[in-house]
């Protein structure tokens, strides 16, 4: 396996040993690469954020909310910079894609630095076009068809799989379905941090009326992790009047993840809500657009506060389906199928549009309507981890049962 | 050390006036905290007097619902109970509309601040009210039920002009209903302009189709996403529904004389036949007749007498009354009541409630937020009137179960694994000691309403004894027992296991 110097350069973080109950919250990290996957609910419209910027299909499609031909882009080479840079058009990324221009100051450096990567046509072979029961087929990780099998997500069975390689966290306030099925996967928003409410000896109490209970690990760990987050955000607390922390929206709590995966936990899941756009969506700026910036911003404030540890970091950016190709009557667009998805890392080979692809125009549209899948999140996952942790085939059935791996060689 | 204490502050405590003295029964003291939002003295005191039969029957036929005239009068000084819903909203278009019109930005955006902050408090009202019937309320399987079609049917206050609303969705399209016939309910929710605007129909029109509506109407409200139907019924329901929406110009339509007659208008309620698509469809491999607003009842009618719709239904409410993955015998003979009695819900949770699943479940139920807030407060403060719900929506919105706070219109779940992660149990005790520590700021004067009472959470009482320590095991006693202080005493009580399920 070619991991590109990925486990050669984790040299391991200062650990972090906490006395606690079980001790099995806080063990000392390892040399693993570190992979967090960032859940878009509602089916972002892609089309939006990745613009295919020379299909006239495009424009002709999305008359009020269609982003504007990079201001250059008649004779624009691949990343040439945008001469006049506007918020009004989009950012050639290469002759056939454009960044919005929500994402022109977040990710554009990035991805001039290689540090990004887009997959358009990705998604699930789920044709339900359901928010819920597509982000469920996405977090289970199962094939969609045959016997649904509802016990457990992927990356519970992957964090099985690493058993001891790669502490792993949810920083949602709810456990999310993806890590269902593996024990106890603590999970914690950073949305906000405070002071823990209960001393030693009443954590300790607490604790043993759960003994023997099927909670009592999930007890444990929220008692000892609370007061784990709150130890490692005290300074910030305390420094937030100086002015240390300006960020606002997602930033802020994407730099106290970077912080927390910095130094112990090497999966981690978080979720952004808020991309269901049926109505007056917007272009170059609107509700999309800030949601793009919102996410951007923290995307690259995770990259900054991850420091020489980015480059052993891999981000994945999902979305349980894209959004109907054209605009409908509301400047919105309903749910459609086909969705982009993003990888980004500071070690990952970016700098480019990978996967399968066909050109955007209206017969390739899957039933008249939205983009179809051509690169299976399953099989890109899995090629990836494969890359990642040099995982066998024995492995990857266990994690994406019937999955072929593809290899996008990001790392 | 501080049991002997709890236990000079029972006997200190007067019996109520003709109450039978003693402990329920374990299974009694359970059955009694799933069938309410969790005990006070009130109810069972009533419980003792009726039995579990008639009490059952009672809760079932909802006729009960007077509220303590403290909590009566607070409600009756909400502004939301005397504002006109259509001259809010109407307000609130024209408002939205001068505000796009302001040149300056600044001015642009103080104007919204301040109708974000009126939009606020209409919503708020509508979940104080909310709350307070469902803590005070005799009718407390009624409050149950009310937010379980609220959840069903859930909407979100937070998008347009729906926090306008909110307090008249629960009050029209739910309450009214949330006993009754299931179809009911499923047309009271359509008509509503909070859920026109919510899942945008009041945008369907017949050349500007969105089919948010009709895809959750059949995929959340009526079938469930596995019920065998296609996206192809998705865009025909989609068309049926085409002109049902929201008049906000108190002027009817200008119709032809032909189609003038199918104009219908109730309250913002209003169906335009100008945006009507007039052709057949095949719904589910049946054709719907084109017509006026009859077409849509149809095709309601024919949604709602699918077997799928009575299993879907029946499975949802015994996911919330009896387990997370109910057995398939109940939900069977759940599913065969509702279609017998054309979706009598009473009728449906009877069969739920006589039920051998139903009893072998006591007490294993994880409470979600709600019932775990609700129960809270009604056992600390037993019937005794709160001024200020301020601190009972906090830690609502602390858990995430916000009510009309959900963004997605599949609702709250249902399931213990949704509740009871390790971040959530940790965020669950900070409330536990929140609750058990003082008054919290329960009696402090809100919008001006000046309580005439003081309070402080009085958890170990002859109500703890009689109806909670029965089911409290070796291991939650031992806890208690190493208490320093009645509010840490408290806090580990709401924070126990036995206290955490139902």
């Amino acid at each position: 396996m070619q991991r590109r110097q990925f486990l050669q350069l984790g040299a391991s973080a200062a650990a972090l040993p906490l006395a606690g109950i079980s001790g099995r919250l806080f063990a000392a990290p390892v040399t693993s690469p570190r992979f967090l996957l960032v859940f878009l609910r509602g089916g972002y419209d892609c089309a939006n954020m990745l613009v295919p910027y020379t299909s006239d299909f495009y424009y002709a499609s999305r008359p009020n909310i269609a982003i504007a031909r990079p201001a250059a882009a008649a004779n624009a080479g691949a990343l040439a910079p945008d001469a006049a840079a506007s918020t009004a058009s989009a950012l050639a990324l290469d002759s056939d894609w454009a960044l919005a221009p929500a994402l022109r100051d977040s990710i554009g450096p990035m991805f001039r630095n290689k540090e990004v990567a887009f997959v358009p046509f990705a998604g699930t072979d789920d044709l339900s076009r359901s928010h819920f029961e597509t982000q469920d087929n996405i977090e289970r990780g199962r094939p969609t068809a045959g016997k649904q099998d509802f016990s457990s997500g992927f990356m519970a069975r992957l964090s099985s799989t690493l058993t001891g390689k790669a502490p792993a966290i949810a920083f949602t306030d709810a456990l999310p379905l993806t890590f269902h099925g593996a024990g106890d996967i603590p999970n914690i928003s950073l949305r906000a941090v405070g002071k823990p409410a209960f001393d030693e000896r009443q954590s300790a109490l607490l604790t043993s009326m759960y003994e023997g209970h099927h909670l009592q690990g999930a007890v444990s760990d929220g008692l000892q992790l609370r007061q784990h987050v709150a130890k490692e955000f005290e300074q910030e607390m305390n420094a937030a009047n100086r002015g240390a922390i300006n960020a606002r929206g997602f930033a802020i709590e994407a730099q106290r993840i970077g912080k927390l995966m910095r130094e112990q936990y090497r999966l981690g899941f978080v979720d952004i809500g808020g991309w269901d756009t049926h109505v007056n969506e917007g272009g170059a700026q609107g509700t999309l657009a800030n949601n793009l910036d919102n996410l951007g911003r923290g995307l690259a404030a995770l990259a900054q506060e991850l420091g020489n540890e980015w480059k052993n970091t891999v981000v994945v950016v999902v979305s349980e389906f894209g959004r109907t190709f054209r605009e409908n009557g509301n400047r919105g667009t309903d749910h459609g199928h086909g969705s982009v998805y993003w990888v980004l890392g500071g070690g990952i080979d970016g700098g480019r549009i990978a996967g399968e692809q066909v050109k955007v125009q209206a017969s390739t549209l899957l039933q008249n309507r939205d983009f179809p899948v051509l690169n299976n999140y399953r099989g890109l996952l899995a090629g990836l981890y494969t890359r990642l942790w040099g995982l066998s085939s024995a492995q990857l059935e266990t994690i994406f049962p019937g999955a072929q791996g593809v290899d996008l060689r990001m790392v | 050390m501080l049991a002997a204490w709890a236990l000079v502050v029972a006997a200190a405590a007067p019996a109520p006036a003709g109450a039978v003295e003693g402990a329920l029964s374990r299974d009694d003291a359970l059955w009694l905290e799933r069938v309410t939002y969790g005990l006070d003295s009130t109810t069972v005191q009533r419980f003792r007097e009726l039995g579990r039969r008639r009490f059952l029957d009672e809760q079932l036929s909802a006729r009960n619902d007077k509220l303590p005239a403290d909590i009566q009068a607070q409600i009756d000084a909400l502004e939301i109970e005397h504002t006109p819903v259509a001259n809010l909203v109407v307000e609130e278009i024209a408002e939205q509309k001068r505000i796009n019109g302001l040149g300056d930005d600044e001015m642009k955006k103080d104007a919204r601040k301040a109708r974000n902050e009126l939009g606020r408090k209409f919503a708020y009202q509508a979940t104080r009210r909310e709350l307070l019937r469902a803590i005070y309320s005799p009718d407390q399987l009624k409050e149950q039920m009310v937010w379980f079609w609220l959840n069903h049917f859930s909407v979100f206050a937070q998008k347009g002009y729906v926090k306008f609303l909110a307090g008249d969705y629960v009050d029209r399209a739910i309450r009214p209903y949330a006993l009754g016939h299931f179809r009911d309910l499923v047309l009271a929710t359509l008509k509503h302009p909070a859920m026109l605007q919510y899942l945008d129909n009041a945008q369907n029109g017949a050349n500007r189709i969105n089919e948010n509506y009709a895809r959750e109407l059949m995929e959340l409200h009526t079938l469930g996403v596995d019920a065998g139907y296609s996206q192809k019924d998705v865009q025909e329901l989609a068309h049926i529904l085409t002109g049902v929406g929201i008049d906000t110009n108190h002027e009817p339509p200008r119709v032809g004389p032909r189609r003038e007659n199918l104009v219908l208008r109730e309250g913002l309620f209003e169906f335009n036949p100008n945006r009507h698509d007039f052709d057949d469809h095949v719904l589910l491999g049946q054709t719907i007749r084109g017509g006026g607003f009859d077409e849509v009842e149809r095709a309601v009618d024919l949604l709602v007498k699918q077997p799928q719709c009575a299993r879907f239904v029946s499975r949802k409410l015994a996911m919330f009354f009896v387990a997370d993955d109910p057995p398939a015998s109940l939900v069977d003979a759940m599913a065969r009541t509702f279609q017998h009695s054309d979706g009598d819900i009473a009728a449906v949770l009877r069969t739920l409630f006589d039920s051998k699943e139903f009893e072998a479940s006591l007490g294993k139920k994880f409470k979600d937020p709600m019932h775990y807030v609700v129960s809270s407060v009604r056992l600390a403060y037993d019937g005794k009137p709160v001024a200020n719900l301020r601190p009972v929506v906090n830690w609502l919105d602390g858990q995430s179960e916000a009510l009309f706070g959900h963004l997605t219109p599949d609702g709250y779940a249902l399931t213990e694994n949704a509740w009871a992660s390790s971040g959530q149990m940790s965020r669950r005790f900070e409330i536990a000691r929140a609750i058990g520590s003082g008054n919290a700021g329960l009696f402090s004067s809100e919008d001006g309403v000046k309580s005439s009472v003081t309070g402080f959470p009085k958890l170990s009482t002859r109500l703890y004894f009689d109806g909670i320590e029965p089911y409290l095991s070796k291991t939650t006693l031992a806890a208690l027992d190493q208490a320093t202080s009645p509010q840490e005493w408290n806090a580990f009580l709401l924070a126990s296991p036995e206290f955490n399920y139902r």
